[in-house]
C-alpha cells in the first residue's frame, strides 16, 4: 500500500518513563509496532497498559524517552500535537461521544473542523462508516439514546473518520454489557482484518487470540513479556504472566 | 395609575435607557466573561494568572466603585472621551464579567474529563475542544446560575442613575420635582422591573427547554 519500507516501525516507544507521585507506571518501555501490526497489551490493572496507550497520543505526558508516530517525534504541545493527534485514532473505555451533537455530527466534526472537509463529503463518508459499524439508522440521534455497544461502535467510526494512521484502543470493552461486548470485537476484528495498524488494550483474551499479531504483557509499569498469541497463551514463560493467565483461564 | 400615566414618558425613557443599560452590557459581560473563563482553565499559566487576577480584583470592587471609575476616574486619563450611559455599559460590562467567568468556570467542570481528551484525541486544538465540545455543555448546565448573574445586572443597571444616566433607577427623582409621592412612583418601578426579571425568566425555561441533554 505504501511506499516506506515496511520494517519501519510506525509506532516507536523508546525508554518511556513516567510516575504518577510515588507510583512509577511506566519503567523504561521499549516497544515498536509496525505498520499493519494489531498488538494486544494485556496485564493486571495498575501495570501501566491504559497510560502506555493514552500516552501514545499524549493525553498522558511522558518524563523521559521518547514517542514517536511514523518518524516523527510527538510535539511537547499546540497546534503540531494537534495535527499528529489527527493521525492517531482513539477509542475509550467510556466512549466519550460528544454529548450534545448527534452520532452523524459525532463523527463529521472532526474532518470538518480539523481536515477542512466540506459538510456534504464528511456527512457521506461519515454516513458510509456508520454503515460499516452497523449503526447508520441512528446517525440523528443523540449518544445518551443508543446502547453502550452502539455507542462504542459510533466511537469507532468516529476515530476512523480521521483516516488515522493507528487506531489505539484503550480497554475498549469494559464499560459493556456482556451481550454488546462481541458486536464491538467483530469491528475490530474486522478492522484487523483490513490491515489497520492497532494497538488494544483488553482483558478479552478472545479478541487478542483471533486478531493479534503479538500479545504484549505488562505488569508493573514494564513490559514483562511479548509473544504471538498462540506462544504467549500455550507456553508463558516468565512466573508473572504463568500467574496471570492461570487466574484468567481457569474458567 | 394617574402617576404613572400622566408621567409616562419620564416612565419610558428611563425604563429604555435601562434596557439598553441591560442589553448591551450583558451582550458584553457574556463575551468577556467567557474569554476570561476561558482563560481560567487554559493550560496556558499565564492566561491563568490574568484570568485569576481579574476575576479577583473586579468581582471584589463594588459595583459604585468601578462605576465611579469610570464616571470620574477615566476621563483624567486623557483617553477618548465617551458619555456617562457609555461609561455606565463599559463598567457593568467588566463587573458582570467576572461573574459570567467564574459561572462558566464552574460549568466547564461538570462536563466530564473525558469528553475534552476526545475532542483532543481527534485533534483539535484548545480553543476548538473549548468552543466546539467543551463550553456548549457547560453552557447548559449553569443556565440557572448565569440568569442569576443576568438578573442581578439588570437591577444592578439601576446603580448607574448615581452617575446621570436617566434609567429606570433616576425616575423617583425626575417625578418628585413633578411632585409625584416618591413611593407610589417606586412601586411602578419594583413592578416594572418584576415584569422585566419575568421575562428574562421566561427565556431562561425556554434555553433549559431547549438545550436539555440527555446523558
Amino acid at each position: 500500500m505504501t511506499t516506506e519500507a515496511p520494517s519501519a516501525a510506525l509506532v516507536s516507544v523508546q525508554g518511556v518513563n513516567k510516575h504518577f507521585g510515588q507510583l512509577h507506571v511506566l519503567r523504561d518501555i521499549d516497544l515498536d509496532v509496525r505498520r499493519g501490526e494489531v498488538v494486544v497489551v494485556i496485564g493486571p490493572s495498575g501495570s501501566g497498559k491504559s497510560t502506555l496507550c493514552r500516552a501514545i497520543n499524549r493525553l498522558e505526558t511522558i518524563e523521559s524517552g521518547e514517542i514517536s508516530i511514523d518518524g516523527k517525534k510527538l510535539p511537547e504541545e499546540g497546534r503540531e500535537l494537534a495535527r499528529l493527534r489527527a493521525d492517531v485514532g482513539m477509542v475509550f473505555q467510556s466512549f466519550n461521544l460528544f454529548a450534545h451533537k448527534t452520532i452523524l455530527e459525532n463523527v463529521t466534526l472532526g474532518p470538518i473542523k480539523v481536515k477542512g472537509v466540506d459538510k456534504a463529503t464528511a456527512e457521506k463518508e461519515a454516513m458510509a462508516l456508520l454503515e460499516r459499524v452497523g449503526v447508520g439508522h441512528q446517525a440523528p440521534k443523540l449518544p445518551a439514546q443508543l446502547s453502550g455497544g452502539q455507542q462504542q461502535r459510533v466511537a469507532i467510526a468516529r476515530a476512523l473518520a480521521m483516516k488515522p494512521k493507528v487506531m489505539l484502543f484503550d480497554e475498549p470493552t469494559s464499560a459493556l454489557d456482556p451481550e454488546m461486548i462481541n458486536e464491538v470485537l467483530d469491528v475490530m476484528v474486522e478492522l484487523a482484518r483490513e490491515g489497520m495498524t492497532m494497538i488494544v488494550v483488553t482483558h478479552e483474551m478472545g479478541f487478542a487470540r483471533k486478531a493479534a499479531d503479538r500479545v504484549v504483557f505488562m505488569a508493573d509499569g514494564q513490559i514483562v513479556e511479548q509473544a504471538p498469541p498462540e506462544q504467549f497463551f500455550t507456553n508463558p514463560h516468565s512466573e508473572r504472566a504463568k500467574d496471570f493467565l492461570s487466574k484468567i483461564l481457569t474458567h | 395609575m394617574n402617576t404613572l400615566f400622566n408621567n409616562l414618558d419620564v416612565f419610558t425613557t428611563g425604563f429604555r435607557t435601562t434596557i439598553i443599560l441591560f442589553l448591551v452590557s450583558g451582550f458584553f459581560a457574556l463575551l468577556l466573561g467567557t474569554v476570561i473563563g476561558a482563560m481560567r482553565v487554559s493550560p496556558v499559566p499565564a492566561l491563568r494568572a490574568f484570568g485569576t487576577l481579574y476575576v479577583n480584583v473586579v468581582r471584589n470592587t463594588p459595583l459604585t466603585l468601578v462605576l465611579f471609575f469610570f464616571a470620574f476616574g477615566y476621563p483624567k486619563l486623557g483617553l477618548p472621551e465617551i458619555d456617562f450611559t457609555a461609561s455606565a455599559i463599559v463598567g457593568l460590562s467588566l463587573y458582570t464579567a467576572s461573574y459570567v467567568a467564574e459561572v462558566l468556570r464552574s460549568g466547564v467542570n461538570t462536563v466530564p474529563v473525558g469528553q475534552a481528551e476526545a475532542a483532543r484525541a481527534i485533534g483539535l486544538r484548545f480553543i476548538q475542544t473549548l468552543t466546539v465540545v467543551v463550553l456548549p455543555q457547560a453552557f447548559r448546565s449553569v443556565l440557572p446560575p448565569l440568569f442569576s448573574v443576568l438578573i442581578a445586572l439588570l437591577k444592578n443597571t439601576t446603580v448607574a442613575a448615581g452617575f446621570s444616566v436617566y434609567e429606570a433607577g433616576a425616575i423617583r427623582a425626575y417625578l418628585a420635582e413633578r411632585g409625584e409621592p416618591a413611593i407610589v412612583v417606586l412601586l411602578w418601578v419594583a413592578f416594572f422591573f418584576v415584569v422585566l426579571v419575568l421575562i428574562l425568566a421566561q427565556l431562561q425555561r425556554y434555553f433549559e427547554k431547549k438545550w436539555k441533554v440527555a446523558r
